[in-house]
């Protein structure tokens, strides 16, 4: 089986490369020729103006959608076409632009969801209640709960997913994506949405989770106050084509990128 | 009464309650039954409630859990009651063993459960694919197919229009196995559920797109699923083959499919024990209905039965009632007496005088 999470060896291997990446539907490229480097403990941006193909390339990278031509490699390793549990499993965990959680689950059951995968207890052993099924059920509960703390979800863990503020809905969304412990964190616009004080609050968090995981994060965002403010190093896609990458200062200032995002 | 509501406080109680209530119920028919002191008509009464219990428990799987409609219940059933009884039948002739026999009753149990296992996987296998709408006409297809495919073949294999003469267990104890198979169908049903298993399928539920991403493993939760539910409704197309004295596969049409479904659906989709109560209360009026509407008003079974479950659904969904339904239902009502009893529970810490009043 090729489940076993890829880990990086070397640290000059790339955690993403996408080589050539392109996808057709019908007449449309939505994505043509995208070439991403990550590198480990990196926390990438990005950006680009409405329908320039930010989102699809999340949705090629996770599998939902098979790229036309192209090579996705995650540490090195080829992952292209790979559905998506398959790439959950080997390391690439997301968030969702809209957001998706599991309404009917509570806050901590959603982070229970994202552990399944990392804690083993199989379905004989859950039905017959063996020793296994308590033990993994109270590791899970242990170890969502500490995930809920780094979040300062805990407070609400017992709350249906569906109440709690749509700030803590974002939160909940990164915490159960980590749970998966994966090598590569996707971030899709979290911050829409979020009034100032919030996407303060999510920039700490995102802060503290590279910092205090060593997490590698690819984030697509339009807050240009959150993508100055953290990312290191940034693309902007404009019409599913690369317009700029680079540092995010030089690439900010690129007249190329603030025509593409404010007109002639 | 302090010291039974107490008891029924419990969290290790509360969350086997409905075990409890089972249990205690079969084991009190049971001693009647075995005593003689039940008639045949409530005997058979029994039998039918928990044929649907554990019809109901397991669509609620499907449809309440994994939320994927499925129309074709009873065709699972038919697959189990024709080979479940055919295989008594024939393992009845060729022993020699008249009458009830209990190895002979448990191996077709058993089998049909497993043959209905097995058509449930491979209606899984569509399911993977189809969603809603689409994969509830593939059930329904599937359900009339298994119909009419039994009513056809050779009347020497499955008895053709007239049916299968099935065998027979001692009416004494028949529905204490029903239940029986009731309380392994709940505790398969309620373990899986309270479990990553069970949390995995709600997940599927909520958001597949979600489920997929964070590394749940679609594919096998539903086969699964599909699978187990027409496993136990097998079974209790095997128990419905030993309390008729003749089955046929008219029998298993779509109305009875969608009975099933109304069970699930006033139960509260996704509750099994409003599952378990819905199925016991509707088989009760539907009974009830046949054994007193007899001769020329049993035409009027179907409108009177068709009233009622109006009536229901009338009760459940009305908006005018929503005041009256949030007062008086059951959680208001099991709340309001722990309640009472906490504050109890809290004045005998304080001072024991208002605990010896009560």
């Amino acid at each position: 089986m090729t489940d076993e999470k890829i880990v990086t060896s070397a640290p000059d291997v790339p955690v993403l490369r996408t080589e050539h990446l392109c996808i057709q539907f019908g007449g449309l490229r939505a994505v043509d020729d995208v070439n991403l480097e990550i590198k480990k403990g990196e926390l990438y941006g990005l950006i680009g103006p409405n329908g320039a193909g930010k989102t699809t390339v999340f949705n090629l990278l996770t599998g939902v959608y098979k790229p036309t031509s192209g090579k996705i490699l995650l540490c090195g390793k080829d992952i292209t076409g790979k559905p998506p549990v398959e790439i959950n499993k080997l390391g690439i965990a997301r968030t969702f632009q809209n957001i998706r959680l599991f309404n009917n689950l509570t806050v901590i059951e959603n982070v229970m969801v994202g552990l399944s995968n990392q804690i083993p207890c199989n379905m004989a052993q859950s039905i017959f209640r063996l020793p296994r099924h308590k033990a993994s059920e109270r590791e899970m509960f242990d170890r969502a709960l500490e995930l809920l703390k780094v979040f300062q979800l805990d407070e609400y863990k017992d709350y249906l997913a569906a109440n709690l503020p749509y700030g803590k809905q974002r939160k909940l969304e990164i915490a159960r994506a980590m749970a998966t412990n994966p090598t590569l964190l996707l971030l899709d616009e979290p911050a829409a949405g979020m009034n100032p004080n919030e996407t303060q609050e999510l920039m700490d968090d995102i802060t503290f989770v590279r910092r205090e995981f060593g997490m590698t994060i690819l984030l697509i965002e339009h807050d240009m106050r959150l993508v100055s403010g953290i990312c290191e190093n940034l693309t902007v896609l404009n019409f599913g084509t690369e317009l700029a990458k680079g540092d995010t200062a030089t690439v900010l200032s690129d007249p190329s990128v603030v025509k593409a995002y404010l007109g002639d | 009464m302090n010291r039974i509501l107490a008891f029924f406080k419990k969290p290790f109680v509360r969350n086997y309650a409905n075990y409890l209530i089972v249990g205690v119920f079969t084991a009190v028919f049971g001693l009647l039954s075995a005593t003689g002191l039940l008639k045949m008509g409530t005997q058979f009464l029994l039998e039918q409630i928990s044929i649907a219990v554990l019809l109901a428990i397991s669509l609620c799987m499907v449809v309440g859990f994994l939320g994927e409609l499925s129309l074709g219940h009873a065709g699972f059933m038919c697959v189990g009651a024709f080979l479940g009884g055919k295989l008594a039948q024939a393992l009845t002739a060729s022993m020699g063993v008249a009458g009830s026999n209990l190895v002979v009753f448990v191996f077709s149990l058993l089998v049909g459960g497993l043959v209905a296992a097995a058509f449930g996987f491979m209606i899984g296998l569509p399911a993977l694919r189809l969603r809603g709408d689409y994969l509830a006409i593939v059930t329904l297809a599937f359900g009339e197919i298994v119909r009419s495919v039994v009513m056809n073949l050779p009347a020497t294999l499955f008895g053709g229009t007239l049916g299968l003469e099935t065998p027979r267990f001692s009416r004494k104890y028949l529905f204490i196995f029903g239940f029986l198979m009731v309380l392994a169908c709940l505790a398969v049903t309620q373990n899986l559920m309270r479990s990553k298993h069970g949390r995995a399928i709600i997940s599927i539920k909520d958001n597949e797109i979600a489920a997929r991403a964070t590394g749940i493993d679609i594919t096998k939760y539903k086969l699964f699923v599909f699978t187990i539910s027409s496993f136990f409704a097998g079974v209790a197309g095997v128990l419905y083959s030993y309390s008729q004295s003749r089955v046929q596969s008219a029998t298993f049409d779509y109305n009875y499919s969608i009975e099933i479904l109304v069970m699930v659906v006033l139960g509260g989709m996704g509750s099994i024990n409003g599952s378990m109560l819905a199925a016991a209360l509707i088989t009760f009026i539907n009974v009830k209905l046949q054994t007193v509407l007899t001769g020329n008003l049993s035409v009027l079974q179907n409108v009177i039965y068709s009233l009622i479950l109006i009536l229901i659904v009338i009760y459940r969904n009305a908006p005018g009632l929503k005041g009256f339904r949030e007062k008086y239902n059951m959680r208001t009502i099991s709340e309001k007496i722990f309640k009472k009893k906490q504050t109890v529970a809290e004045n005998a810490d304080t001072g024991e005088e208002e605990a010896n009043n009560d």
